[in-house]
């Protein structure tokens, strides 16, 4: 009986072994360079990572990406979290934050201005789309409205629009996105940026017209911690510059004329 | 493949860490838990399983508030070591501790039960000292639940998902683990990136959990031989 049990054991720390084995190849990481953590909404993940890349080209300054949602990030920050640069999906976090004493008060602005679509993987055209929307029976995915920016502005979009569709609640605007991609629900609202640059969407979408639904600002703010943080500043200088500019609007974002102005003083 | 491994050996060493310390902590409470007549024991087993039941992130928000800077065990942290717990390997690794004690604690203490203690008593009085005794006579006993103790509390960590995120804020190469990593590849619309990473954990899982359940097969086999 030992015996057998020696044989199982030896298994678990050959398992162990190898798995440390592993993991010390994959460890490899330079120290001594600059590196500023910035907490980023999920919905902005794939501009802010090409973004962060040509900083980093740029500055030689490592760029290291948190993903959360808003709120989950809002109280890490809240308990201590070490992040430099916070890129909400929201102003109203942010907002808190300067008043709360979190955050720079006057490095505050509004990065990006998301834009809602509806995307029916059933139809041909963006009018097909549009129409999806009275479809029989079908069933349609949003973001829930009390956790998500962009399901607050497909409440608003659908109180506009009355559609018959029944409706499916995803936590957060990636799930919406989910709901719709795997098949699951026929048609949802999510975020124009997810439906750019992507190869595998099925269907056709309609772009939300902007005036169907209060403004998605997405602001960023420099966080307390950082306010002496050189490097951290300039980051969210060239999130404002003309190339960062480029990559936000290639993925479907408006970028407020305010922040031109912002950029001219 | 162009995938970061550091989120892969961040959740190995968390394992290992939090695995070691368990078997410290678990030994000895796992023996008191199977020993005490004391009336606490139903209140101390309670309070052991209670991980079990808080969802992971509402688990992970209570740590997060009660190990952060304003909560009254990381002022304590602070003032010893200068640095908040929270959003580092360390803290991850207390957070892992909590989530996962029952998983080391039951098994143990299941085994420490069914103990002969008429040995463990012989071999004290034939003049065997508690350190001796522990090795050669109730180690060999407890074998299969220390065993499995080890196997699920290394899994049940390398699996955890919501108490590192909150407690762990998903800072690469530090507080990143694999079930974090492959989250953000979800909630970025990487499903490739998702799934190459997922079929890598299902993948060493697998590997370790087959010595728990080639163990089980062979013992109840054995069982079957001694009492058809």
């Amino acid at each position: 009986m030992i015996k057998q049990a020696f044989t199982a054991e030896r298994l678990f720390f050959v398992w162990i072994a190898m798995a440390f084995l592993l993991s010390w190849s994959g460890s490899a990481d330079a120290a001594n360079i600059s590196r500023i953590r910035v907490a980023v909404a999920s919905n902005f993940i794939a501009p802010l990572k090409e973004i962060a890349k040509a900083f980093e080209d740029a500055t030689g300054t490592r760029v290291l990406v948190s993903v959360g949602s808003t709120g989950k990030l809002y109280a890490q920050i809240k308990n201590g979290a070490p992040f430099d640069v916070f890129l909400a999906a929201n102003a109203r976090e942010p907002k808190r934050l300067a008043a709360e004493g979190l955050g720079v008060a006057r490095t505050r602005f509004t990065y990006a201005r998301g834009r809602l679509a509806l995307w029916c993987r059933t139809a041909h055209s963006s009018q097909q789309a549009r129409a999806c929307l009275n479809g029989q029976s079908a069933r349609l995915a949003i973001a829930n409205p009390r956790l998500a920016p962009y399901g607050q502005a497909a409440r608003h979009a659908l109180t506009a629009l009355q559609p018959s569709a029944r409706v499916v609640m995803g936590e957060n605007i990636s799930q919406a996105f989910q709901l719709v991609w795997s098949g699951n629900v026929p048609l949802g609202f999510v975020a124009l940026s997810q439906l750019k640059k992507r190869m595998d969407i099925a269907g056709a979408y309609w772009m939300v017209p902007a005036r169907l639904h209060n403004p998605i600002d997405q602001q960023a703010i420099l966080l307390s911690r950082a306010a002496g943080n050189d490097d951290a500043q300039a980051f969210l200088t060239y999130l404002r510059g003309d190339q960062a500019r480029g990559v936000i609007e290639g993925y479907g974002y408006d970028v407020p004329v305010s922040q031109q102005m912002a950029r001219v003083q | 493949m162009n995938v970061d491994m550091s989120p892969f050996a961040l959740s190995v060493q968390l394992a290992a860490m939090t695995l070691s310390v368990l078997l410290v902590i678990g030994l000895p409470l796992a023996w008191w838990l199977s020993m005490t007549k004391s009336p606490y024991k139903p209140v101390i087993e309670a309070i052991n399983a209670l991980p079990l039941v808080l969802p992971p992130t509402v688990l992970g928000f209570y740590l997060l508030v009660f190990l952060g800077p304003q909560g009254w065990a990381g002022r304590m942290w602070v003032s010893v070591f200068g640095h908040p717990l929270t959003f580092t390997f360390t803290g991850l690794v207390v957070a892992s501790c909590i989530y996962s004690l029952p998983f080391v604690v039951q098994p143990l203490q299941g085994a420490f039960e069914r103990l002969d203690r008429r040995t463990v008593e012989a071999s004290l009085t034939l003049g065997a000292g508690w350190p001796r005794t522990f090795v050669r006579v109730i180690l060999p006993q407890v074998r299969h639940g220390l065993l499995t103790a080890c196997v699920l509390g290394f899994a049940h960590t390398i699996g955890e998902f919501g108490v590192v995120l909150m407690v762990g804020g998903n800072i690469p190469g530090e507080t990143q683990v694999l079930s974090i990593a492959i989250y953000e590849h979800v909630e970025a619309l990487d499903y490739a990136a998702a799934g190459s990473l997922s079929l890598m954990l299902v993948v060493l899982s697998f590997l370790g959990l087959l010595p728990l359940y080639t163990n089980s097969r062979k013992r109840r086999r054995l069982l079957r031989e001694v009492a058809p």
